[in-house]
């Protein structure tokens, strides 16, 4: 790739998503796009970034946007995470929302689907506890490949085996030839949309958790900052957010504090004040 | 050190399987069929079981049975490791007393990842 056309290519991919590609990310451009090339019939990568720099092609931004993006994901990624959603964050949903009986959960970065399903499921395994609740699980990514495939809702057998218990492949999947898929009321428990975390997030509504995991690491710290600053401000004074194990707010935004003894989970704070205590 | 016994007829299998698990800190005994896993449990129960179904002699299903009736028998973790991915095959290992379940082909992260979850690792 000529440094001109990496350069191009950096900010192009910076100004439409806010994911920093270093000089070491040479590597990895290339390799992610060289099967776009083949795909878009360019014999070329520098021909294909030619054609995004001339053609203003939305399909063609559309595919390297997708490209670009790291869409790894578990079922229960990491595990202690959702352990502690069972056992800490969902009762005292259940407490402090009793009123008005519904709450809403953010995936900010849905992939595949694996981490909003893993909540659907947690969910449904609660249901008795849930009898008569409203419960929205929102899941959004900026890559369209990945929105499909979390709606298909269809995953390889290597996917189904990394963190997904036996007993819940058994109770919430049914064998597709050698792929397996969700049953139909876990995936109808999650609702997906396309979104771009550099963009308004009022459209979204109010969320009493969410989780932005393993996506920050992408951002730069004024992106970081910007994001969390506007995900606070679609939170109630006890809502809580969750990041990836090698993720922090320290440094980035005063908007949420780390939540004593629990790692990765993060409490609100007001503007200018202190968390709400508990 | 936790040991594991590694239970499958073809000698390949139990290689990958002992260096996977070798890895992480285990120390391995080897089964070539059931019958030959039930002594060796029977000399010493081990924490961890790795359990192929389709074997000579005795299979996978049917030793887990026996296992689960021996004193002492219910303490193994036990997974299968199996190239059935059948439902019904799934639930029957279930319900024969099996830990968790792993469908061939495995790899290292797979069995790590299985190991996490019922509390080996």
């Amino acid at each position: 790739m000529k440094p001109d056309d990496f350069a191009y290519f950096t900010k192009y991919i910076y100004d439409q998503t806010g994911l920093v590609l270093g000089p070491d990310k040479m590597y990895l451009i290339e390799s992610r796009l060289a099967p776009l090339a083949r795909k878009w019939n360019v014999a070329t990568i520098d021909l294909l970034v030619g054609q995004l720099r001339s053609a203003r092609d939305p399909a063609l931004q559309r595919d390297v946007v997708d490209a670009m993006m790291t869409n790894e994901s578990f079922f229960f990624r990491d595990g202690k995470p959702f352990d502690q959603f069972r056992q800490l964050i969902l009762p005292a949903l259940l407490q402090s929302r009793a009123a008005k009986k519904s709450f809403r959960i953010w995936c900010a970065a849905a992939s595949t689907g694996q981490e909003p399903y893993t909540l659907a499921m947690i969910l449904k395994e609660e249901a008795a506890k849930l009898a008569g609740w409203r419960v929205d699980i929102v899941g959004t990514d900026i890559s369209h490949e990945a929105l499909e495939r979390a709606k298909a809702g269809i995953y390889t057998q290597f996917e189904v085996q990394r963190g997904l218990p036996i007993t819940l492949l058994v109770k919430y999947f049914k064998q597709q030839g050698d792929k397996w898929g969700i049953a139909p009321e876990i995936r109808s428990a999650v609702q997906y949309r396309s979104f771009n975390l550099l963009s308004e997030f009022a459209s979204l509504g109010a969320f009493d958790v969410i989780f932005c995991r393993n996506v920050l690491i992408y951002f730069d710290q004024k992106t970081k900052g910007q994001i969390l600053d506007r995900m606070a401000k679609l939170m109630p004074a006890d809502g809580v957010l969750y990041l990836g194990g090698a993720e922090t707010v320290l440094g980035v935004t005063e908007r949420f504090q780390p939540m004593p003894g629990q790692r990765g989970i993060y409490q609100v704070v007001a503007p200018g004040g202190a968390a709400k205590a508990g | 050190m936790k040991s594991f016994l590694v239970v499958d007829d073809s000698r390949v299998i139990r290689n990958v399987a002992r260096r996977i698990l070798e890895a992480f800190g285990f120390k391995i005994e080897e089964a070539a069929d059931g019958q030959l896993a039930l002594e060796a449990c029977k000399r010493a129960m081990p924490d961890g079981i790795l359990l192929d179904w389709n074997m000579p002699v005795m299979n996978g299903i049917e030793f887990l049975r026996a296992l689960r009736a021996t004193p002492g028998g219910n303490a193994p973790i036990v997974l299968f490791c199996t190239t059935e991915t059948d439902m019904t095959k799934i639930q029957q290992a279930i319900e024969a007393g099996a830990n968790e379940y792993i469908m061939k082909p495995f790899d290292s992260e797979i069995v790590e990842s299985k190991l996490t979850q019922v509390g080996l690792l």
